[in-house]
């Protein structure tokens, strides 16, 4: 799950990172009560959950309140990468003498929380992990011992000179960890860490992700979600025991199985088609998930052909064909649909779904091909 | 010869008396699987499918011998029960479990290395060396004894390119289904290792998928450790970026973790990958010489 800067840094203000003031709106004439008369330099920033807003214009200075209004008006409403901007943050702009990146993520590798800094702050870290990477310093973190204070300053020597700065910015640092443990985060970012002129660190910009599988035990992370479009579609899955994705293509997909769904996605690519989405059914032969994941994908109007992949395990392919018939029998749509049955009872699973005579193919291959030319017609 | 497991691994069902231990503890006994013991805490003296069930791990081995555990419990005790599996002195457990939060994975992995535990998962499918043991949810019928290992990170993909395997007359000597989540036990190249030693494994099949970077690792160790031949698939090349596909450790972040860049680690050590899992028979084939 994400969150806005916003939320993030009310965290950070929560755990005592000192970040600058600032005012969430979501009209203008909230920018017009809520920000302060006092002129001053203003950042106006678009809330939206994807990255490179800056260069979308979405990030605008503004040096009265005034200009703060006018910035809020032509940020709010705006489209970044197909997202509309709902809410922009209001916040004080500082001076900057250094910027800095510091940031935990969730190591696959070392199986650890791992501590990342840089001197290269303010711009996106994975350019610089990309073109010079021995400037990100990394530490693993010992899950039972926690970041320690002797270990954060071990960072922000590398970081900062003077002693008051480096005392500062490793608080920030056991801060930031103790926050992430807490809220079972998978990435919280402070980009940038700024030095200002008076020798205060701040955070400036702040990113935080949580793991998913954690939410049932953070119901005050839960309580921040603002979900876009498309993220509304992919919780609303969630709930039926689907797991969803909207993409661009135009045949819509629906299988059992991450991987083989994964798989098919691609399978259709290969082929010259575009998939509409990934869609996991999972492992039961429930007819109701069949019908909650048909409506999903016809609720798609790209879709113009739909491709049923199905391989039997466990779940036998002729409960899954009974629960099939169950479910296109309430199903009352004009999109073709092509069924691909294959593995445990198969053979028996493919006599079920002859009689519904909708074209049923044996290879995940005819499937794809099928659907393909389906979807021209 | 196989890894991991065979026909004197001795099983134990933590979570032996919930709906699905209870399942796949029939299933697993009518494969042949040891099943010496089950876990539910305050049920012992109790049985499930002809298994006596115990209050503890440590009970369970003290009076089975068990070296081995399955994990069935829900999400938020599967930690703990990995954890206790570990202590007892159990030296492989394979948690079926899926939606671990993260947090909890990163907890237990210095529990394992404190006790040299193997962990396969957690939401995996399990593991299986044909007509010896299988331990998890693994339809036993697609498989067949064999020369060829097979490792991935996916469930019902697995099922489909063993289904191939074995139609093509390609046994195998264990399948490992190492799991979907983005921080978890054995990984690639730990199996790999495993695969190299057993003088029954020829080929080896990896199937991955987007996310992290454990397939650009096992190329690496392919081509600098390993002399028996390995045929790749990728799932997820026309996944999105920062989307995450189904398995908590399927997604593109940061432009890192594409099928391109593991598909060109594999061709840089002459691993060959199939454009389409049907391929991967044929490629087998061609790789052992048949």
């Amino acid at each position: 799950m994400k969150i806005h800067e916003y939320q993030a840094r009310n965290l950070f203000r929560k755990y005592g990172i000192p970040v600058p003031e600032g005012v969430v709106c979501h009209t203008v004439d909230e920018v017009k009560q809520n920000v302060s008369d006092k002129d001053k330099l203003r950042v106006v920033k678009a809330q939206v959950h994807v990255g490179g807003r800056g260069k979308a214009g979405g990030v605008k200075l503004a040096h009265t309140k005034a200009e703060a209004v006018e910035k809020a008006e032509e940020i709010l409403g705006m489209d970044i990468k197909g997202i509309c901007v709902e809410k922009v943050l209001v916040a004080d702009a500082v001076d900057i003498e250094k910027e800095f990146y510091v940031g935990l993520i969730n190591d696959r590798n070392t199986k650890s929380v791992t501590l990342m800094a840089s001197a290269e702050g303010g711009v996106e870290i994975e350019e610089v992990a990309k073109v010079s990477p021995e400037k990100i310093i990394k530490m693993a973190i010992d899950p039972s011992m926690g970041l320690m204070p002797w270990q954060a300053r071990k960072i922000a020597i590398q970081l900062f000179g003077d002693p008051k700065e480096i005392r500062q910015c490793a608080n920030i640092l056991v801060k930031l960890y103790q926050l992430y443990v807490d809220t079972d985060s998978s990435l919280a970012e402070i980009n940038p860490l700024v030095l200002t002129p008076d020798k205060q660190v701040l955070a400036i910009d702040g990113k935080m992700n949580f793991d998913d599988n954690a939410l049932y035990r953070q119901k005050e992370i839960l309580n921040m979600r603002e979900a876009d479009k498309d993220e509304l579609k992919e919780i609303e899955a969630n709930a039926k025991g689907l797991s969803y994705i909207k993409l661009d293509g135009n045949i819509g997909c629906m299988v059992n199985g991450a991987g083989l769904a994964m798989a098919t996605m691609d399978m259709i690519k290969l082929y010259g088609g575009e998939p509409a989405n990934f869609l996991d059914i999972g492992g039961s032969s429930n007819p109701q998930k069949v019908v909650d994941a048909m409506n999903i994908l016809l609720g798609d109007q790209n879709v113009k052909s739909v491709m049923i992949n199905i391989f039997g395990g466990i779940t036998r392919c002729d409960d899954v064909a009974r629960g099939l018939v169950t479910a296109l029998d309430q199903i009352k749509t004009d999109v073709p649909i092509v069924i691909r049955l294959s593995g445990t009872n198969a053979k028996e699973g493919l006599e079920i779904i002859q009689q519904t005579g909708l074209p049923v193919v044996e290879t995940m291959r005819e499937a794809a091909q099928t659907a393909i030319e389906l979807s021209k017609k | 010869m196989s890894i991991l497991i065979n026909k004197d691994t001795k099983v134990i069902v933590q979570g032996i008396t919930g709906r699905d231990g209870a399942f796949h503890t029939s299933k697993m006994k009518a494969y042949g699987t040891n099943v010496v013991g089950g876990t539910s805490p305050g049920k012992a003296g109790q049985e499930v499918e002809g298994v006596p069930v115990f209050n503890s791990v440590e009970d369970a081995v003290k009076a089975t011998g068990a070296n081995a555990s399955v994990i069935f419990v829900p999400a938020a005790f599967a930690a703990d029960a990995i954890m206790e599996a570990s202590y007892a002195g159990i030296e492989l457990v394979v948690c079926i479990t899926e939606h671990v939060p993260v947090q909890d994975m990163i907890k237990v992995t210095p529990v394992l290395k404190k006790h040299g535990t193997k962990l396969i998962g957690a939401n995996c499918p399990g593991l299986i060396t044909p007509d010896e043991c299988l331990i998890g949810i693994l339809p036993a019928m697609i498989f067949k004894k064999g020369n060829v290992g097979l490792i991935s990170r996916s469930g019902t993909l697995t099922y489909e390119v063993v289904n191939m395997l074995t139609e093509n007359g390609l046994g195998q000597t264990t399948c490992v289904g190492i799991g979907g989540d983005a921080v978890s036990g054995l990984y690639f190249i730990d199996l790999l290792e495993m695969y190299e030693n057993d003088p029954a494994t020829e080929a080896v099949v990896l199937i991955g998928e987007i996310g992290g970077d454990a397939e650009e690792q096992a190329a690496r160790f392919i081509k600098e450790k390993m002399t028996k031949p390995v045929v790749a698939f990728i799932a997820g090349q026309s996944a999105p970026p920062g989307k995450r596909m189904g398995h908590a450790g399927a997604i593109i972040s940061s432009g890192s973790g594409t099928a391109e860049e593991k598909i060109k680690a594999f061709k840089a050590a002459d691993v060959p990958v199939a454009k389409e899992p049907r391929e991967i028979p044929g490629l087998v084939k061609e790789k052992l010489g048949l």
